[in-house]
């Protein structure tokens, strides 16, 4: 009974994992297409691929968040929006309140709170449909970023020498530097997006293994009505998973808004979908209880890498990533399907 | 309290409205014992567990656990669990998605000094909870990856390792194979050892032999009484929780009549099984007989009846109908062929209380014709207006909503809408429960006639008394399984002691 237990378990443990590691063979396949085919127009740089980190360190934060409610069954598609009132609100902020940069960021993330405490809220302790309470927000955050200003603002030296510094400072790296056609060695650089973004990633993925609340979330999306009978508060563990996507969207619109230096209205539109897209591709199962970060890394990095691609290219049409992405999703889902479908199979 | 008692419950009385649904009722539970709750539906079992465990108040009584000052009374789950009163359900409430050491610990796991999970120390104590319990399995795996019966275990290992010193079981093994149900009573014979009082809840009276130490049967709300397993043969059992005094049963002469044994078939099932509810049953039934499904509560014989008409679709074995080999995936099938199945459950699944009684007569025989062939009018209320005539439905008009009549009535309406099919098999599953003896008498009346007219007959009800008066033939169910058949004379006393079966039956 045991070895037969265990082999069995052993086995369908891999489903799960599976799909993580065909995330990352398919990163790095794409990347290697890359380097093979671009590699004499610089893909092969270890700067591409930090240019990747870099144009994406917000997204990355909003999906971290985005995964977190996902994990529990929900959805959060204010997001995008929510990115462009943070971005709106620098950039007016600085620019015409004339306030410091730390204070602004603070502010941003207050706002940050707040919105996802009333969604929280709305969707914990109400019963809210998630879909509907965040499309509410999203509406709501597009609204107020116009409210704000329709015009299109940039952070310059002169609106926040502060914040301009910060969003172009660069922390060289001491390997991987390549010679310009000059003969001057060029090092590697990150962004400061690029180290928020990690460390975003590396405190989420530790709560949802190793605190309480991350569990509960996991919880949660299994099966609500266990949950509660196993003595967990479901409604507090649904509303703080929307205040903390809420909260990481704040950091990623200050991310996003550190490598665009600017604001509109328009800004970021879509982002929700990217987000859902990566933590999807990355592995995270819409229906809740299944997924972690590290998938969600690797879905923002396929998307990134299919973008790269593409602007490597320079002749394809910039609709391509949306068609590759479409592909991708398509490909994960009956992947994920098919897992679902072996597994409940083999019971 | 005695040295060895873990729970009294004295005098408890509980009232739904209109309803007396514990009328005062006794039940003790020793230290390491494994008590089964027995009765049939409405007895109150659920409803004593539910007072036990704070889901109901009760009005009267008192609830005594050992080692607890003073009498009990619970209001919630949390409550229950703090004295020591954990409950496992019918259902396995845990995450399927998370590890089973996770499964057992969540909400009070093992924590570090940094207020994050201690994971070693949980997959430890987790491993050292299953050992001890002899469950085989790797609590890192996730649940999901193991059979229902080990997630089963799983939750009577985490109910059991919060200081418990009641267990209640619901229906743990409703949906477990033999092989499963003997795993379980492996770990619960472990807790019994370790002093844990168990209370067990169940309809499969094998599954009570095999191993309980006492019985308390219930029955209407009231206590038939609290018996050592030996005291309690099955037949005794049985007669406890249908409420007939066993050796008072005066054998009631069958105003049916003999099986014909020179008709044709109408139904040939081979092997016919749904996953669950029913285990393959092999049953031939000829034209113009009646035959009646006999078992206590959830021993399949609605389930039986459902795997035929393709309610539940059958999994496994054929099918033939008028000797021709039959496919049934849903009931629309069936009815193409013939069928007709009156449901049990009437409200759910039978009347749509705001059309009118017109409306519900037709609708079997519109749903046979076809989306597109529609009845006329005029024909429908002559159809209509012929069974209300021929049923004697009492209703103000043929177009008064079926609602608005009484249950009787509207058991008859529902016949009437599968009379007007024309059917050559139907299926009757209880269709005189909770209408008046009259009313009941007609419908007998009415099998007996649909018989003589060489119609097929199904019929399924817990009064043993109308099936003799009505079956030229019974098929006799236990624990989702059909365990034979009765022919002949049939009595009382025969088919008690079919439906009761094992040891005492084959002496």
């Amino acid at each position: 009974m045991k070895p037969a237990n265990a082999v069995k378990g052993r086995k369908q443990m891999n489903g799960n994992t599976l799909l993580l590691i065909i995330t990352i063979v398919l990163f790095v396949i794409l990347y290697a297409g890359g380097c093979i085919v671009y590699g004499s127009k610089g893909f092969t740089n270890l700067q591409t691929f930090l240019n990747i980190l870099i144009s994406n360190a917000g997204l990355i934060c909003v999906a971290c968040g985005m995964t977190c409610v996902m994990l529990t069954g929900g959805i959060d598609i204010s997001v995008g929006s929510l990115v462009a009132l943070d971005c709106m609100l620098l950039a007016y902020g600085m620019g015409k309140w004339h306030m410091s940069a730390p204070v602004m960021c603070l502010i941003v993330l207050a706002v940050g709170l707040i919105f996802g405490l009333v969604q929280g809220f709305c969707v914990g302790y109400l019963e809210i449909q998630p879909f509907i309470v965040s499309m509410a927000g999203m509406f709501f955050a597009r609204g107020m970023t116009a409210v704000i200003s329709t015009d299109q603002l940039s952070i310059t030296q002169d609106t926040n020498a502060a914040f301009y510094s910060w969003a172009n400072w660069r922390l060289n790296l001491p390997f991987g530097g390549v010679l310009n056609r000059k003969g001057v060695l060029i090092m590697p650089y990150i962004r400061v997006g690029v180290i928020i973004s990690l460390l975003v990633l590396i405190v989420i993925f530790l709560v949802l293994r190793y605190t309480k609340f991350g569990r509960s979330l996991y919880a949660v999306g299994g099966s609500e009505q266990s949950a509660a009978m196993m003595g967990l508060n479901v409604k507090k563990t649904k509303m703080k998973a929307y205040i903390l996507s809420s909260f990481l969207c704040s950091i990623g619109g200050i991310c996003y808004c550190l490598n665009t230096q600017a604001a509109s209205v328009s800004q970021a539109t879509g982002l929700e979908m990217s987000a859902i897209a990566s933590a999807v591709i990355g592995g995270t199962l819409l229906t809740g209880g299944v997924g972690n970060v590290i998938g969600t890394l690797f879905g923002v990095l396929i998307n990134g890498t299919i973008a790269s691609i593409v602007q490597f290219n320079g002749k394809l049409a910039s609709s391509w990533p949306n068609i590759l992405t479409a592909a991708l999703l398509c490909f994960f889902i009956v992947l994920q399907s098919v897992f679902a479908f072996l597994k409940e199979k083999k019971k | 309290m005695e040295n060895n008692v873990v729970l009294t419950m004295r005098g408890i009385s509980m009232t739904f409205p209109g309803v007396k649904a514990l009328d005062n009722v006794d039940f003790t539970l020793r230290k390491g014992e494994i008590h089964a709750l027995m009765g049939e539906n409405g007895a109150g079992k659920s409803t004593l567990i539910k007072c036990l465990t704070g889901i109901n108040d009760f009005e009267a009584g008192e609830i005594r656990v050992d080692g607890v000052e003073g009498t009990v009374k619970n209001h919630s789950t949390q409550d229950a669990q703090s004295v020591g009163i954990s409950t496992v359900y019918q259902e396995v409430n845990l995450c399927p998605n998370l590890s089973v050491a996770e499964n057992l610990y969540i909400g009070r796991e093992p924590m570090t000094a940094f207020h994050t999970i201690d994971r070693k120390t949980m997959m430890k104590k987790a491993d050292e909870l299953v050992k001890r319990l002899d469950i085989k399995v790797d609590v890192t795996q996730n649940l999901e990856n193991y059979s229902l019966a080990i997630q089963q275990m799983i939750a009577i290992a985490r109910a059991s390792d919060m200081d418990c010193k009641v267990l209640i079981l619901d229906e743990p093994t409703s949906s477990l194979d033999d092989g499963e149900v003997e795993k379980l009573f492996k770990v619960m014979n472990q807790l019994k050892e370790e002093g844990v009082g168990i209370i067990f809840v169940t309809h499969f009276l094998e599954q009570v032999y095999a191993v309980c130490d006492r019985i308390t049967v219930l029955r209407n709300g009231t206590l038939v009484g609290e018996y050592p397993i030996a005291d309690l043969p099955r037949v005794k059992l049985v007669a406890a929780m249908m409420g007939k005094d066993f050796d008072d049963l005066a054998s009631i002469k069958p105003e049916g009549f003999e099986a014909q044994k020179d008709t044709p078939m109408e139904i040939e099932a081979r092997g016919l099984s749904h996953k669950g509810t029913i285990k393959p049953f092999d049953l031939d039934i000829r034209k113009g007989e009646v035959i009646g499904l006999t078992g206590l509560l959830g021993s399949g014989r609605s389930e039986l009846a459902r795997s035929i008409y393709g309610a539940d679709r059958a999994q496994t074995g054929t099918l033939k109908v008028a000797g021709k080999e039959a496919k049934i995936s849903q009931p629309l099938d069936a009815m193409n062929l013939g069928m007709g199945l009156l449901p049990d459950d009437r409200k759910a699944e039978g009347i749509i209380g705001d059309l009118s009684v017109r409306e519900n007569i037709i609708l079997a025989m519109q749903a046979k014709r076809g989306m597109f062939r529609q009845l006329s009018r005029a024909k429908q209320e002559e159809i209509a207006d012929e069974y209300i005539r021929l049923l004697q439905i009492k209703t103000a008009t043929r177009e008064t909503p079926i609602k608005q009549l009484s249950g009787g009535n509207q058991q008859k309406a529902i016949l009437a809408r599968w009379l007007a099919t024309d059917p050559d098999f139907l299926i009757l599953d209880e269709p005189t429960r909770g209408i008046d003896i009259g009313t009941k008498t007609e419908i007998q009346k009415l099998i007996i006639q649909l018989s003589q007219q060489g119609k097929s007959i199904m019929f399924i009800s817990s009064e043993i008394e109308e099936m003799l008066r009505t079956c030229n033939r019974m098929a006799v169910l236990r624990d989702g399984a059909k365990v034979g058949e009765l022919e002949g004379e049939l009595t009382q006393e025969r088919v008690m002691a079919a439906i009761a079966g094992g040891a005492d039956n084959e002496k």
